[in-house]
């Protein structure tokens, strides 16, 4: 059977369906510029189950949530669920953790990055083009035999594990429900004000969130991939969603009155662009090396990959690291330690990229 | 002859290298890649015909799938 999510239409369909509802999410409550940002909805986790303590940026968001569901709906219904596992757990639970620090530096991941931009954000541009650094400093490790070695098919519950905490989360956030006012109920946290205290309603963030994994399954949405295939084989397959996602998302923030074009007072923004570069360098080599961007590892986790489910676990305790200890930047600029992070977050990326290649 | 490259357990870009490599490298007529998600079947496949590649993919005996690459 074709998959029409796989050809070159179907990822350009998927990528503004992406595009339009992360606008749309942001009209019906979600924080600005970040209808969707899988980095910081992570963080916003983190949060809620108390790993960090940053009172803004406490939510348990049920996007995250519906993205891995939704994934794995699709994987059982194509028949393409694999338990698998393997390949250098350990490496990938460390490329998660600097993924995250490095996103927080810049403040988004590489959706948020764009939507951003889609937004009017001037400063994403630095983020974008860090990014776009990070991923090329990647394909050169790549072209140098760069590998974490096969995975191996195991038990279907190892797949289910990742799904069945997020399911876990939902439960949570079901019996702990955000009440007005209040900045905790029972084991999760809520933030009174801050990004953290703007969220759209259960249902409509939880469905929109399964549709687009369900989509990004199907059609192997990836940012990470778009601009790694471009650089590596001059591939634009996944590069026509990901650009047909700022184009979708710019045109429903103009008709919604979303589009604000400037470098100062962007929401959830800061404008030091040499940070809002290096964040992302270190982010989007992460995401290289780990083989996806934080958006495609929450689907793959959902198909059964458990070695994609522990960068996502990273990239959950990275965000505790990051605000417990001064490295996430905010709106006034980096952060105490973020300098220090980005630098020592570089330095472990290129450790693994040069110690970790087989020769042919 | 056929060459077989076993991306099996690889997850891209990799299969996707290994086949290039070999379309730029080797001289055989045809090349079997052995991969085992959809998903690197879909871009090994995508890759070699963007090659000028005739490409056929199906599942493969011993698990996983198999994409035939022939040179035109």
């Amino acid at each position: 059977m074709k998959n029409f999510f796989a050809t070159r239409w179907g990822i350009i369909s998927v990528g503004a369906f992406i595009g339009v509802f992360a606008a749309l999410l942001q009209k019906w409550g979600n924080p600005g510029n970040m209808g969707i940002c899988v980095a910081c909805f992570e963080r916003d986790i983190a949060g809620a189950v108390g790993l960090h303590r940053a009172a803004v940026v406490q939510y348990l968001r049920p996007e995250i949530i519906g993205f891995v569901i939704g994934a794995l709906i699709a994987a059982y219904l194509f028949k393409e669920f694999r338990p698998r596992a393997g390949s250098a757990p350990i490496v990938r639970f460390v490329l998660g953790v600097f993924a995250m620090i490095g996103a927080l530096v810049f403040l988004g991941c590489p959706w948020r990055a764009v939507l951003r931009l889609a937004g009017g954000d001037g400063n994403a541009i630095f983020g974008i083009l860090g990014l776009i650094g990070g991923v090329w400093i990647g394909t050169l490790f790549f072209k140098g035999g760069y590998n974490l070695g096969p995975t191996r098919s195991t038990y279907a519950s190892v797949g289910w594990l990742l799904p069945l905490v997020m399911a876990g989360f939902l439960a949570f956030r079901l019996i702990f429900p955000p009440i007005n006012e209040q900045a905790q109920n029972g084991i999760l946290f809520y933030s009174l004000k801050g990004p953290g205290s703007m969220f759209a309603p259960l249902s409509v963030s939880l469905g929109i969130g399964a549709v687009i994994g369900f989509l990004a399954q199907r059609s192997r949405f990836c940012t990470m991939g778009a601009i790694r295939d471009f650089i590596l084989f001059k591939q634009v397959h996944l590069l026509s969603g990901f650009v047909s996602l700022v184009i979708a998302a710019f045109i429903t923030n103009w008709i919604v009155g979303q589009f604000h074009p400037g470098f100062t007072g962007q929401p959830v923004a800061h404008t030091m662009s040499i940070w809002n570069f290096g964040g992302m360098v270190v982010a989007g080599l992460a995401f290289a090396l780990a083989g996806g961007c934080p958006g495609r590892q929450l689907f793959m986790a959902g198909e059964g990959d458990g070695d994609a489910a522990v960068f996502v676990l990273g990239m959950i305790v990275g965000a505790g690291f990051s605000h417990n200890f001064g490295l996430a930047s905010s709106p006034a600029g980096v952060g105490p330690h973020g300098i220090a992070a980005v630098i020592v977050g570089l330095a472990v990326c290129l450790f693994i990229g040069f110690t970790m290649r087989k020769k042919a | 002859m056929s060459k077989k490259i076993d991306a099996r357990g690889l997850s891209c870009p990799q299969p996707v290298l290994l086949t290039l490599e070999e379309l730029k490298r080797g001289d055989e007529k045809e090349i079997v890649v052995l991969v085992d998600t959809v998903t690197s079947r879909e871009n090994v496949m995508r890759a070699a015909s963007s090659k000028g590649c005739r490409v056929e993919g199906t599942e493969s005996e011993e698990g996983g799938y198999k994409v035939v690459i022939r040179r035109n």
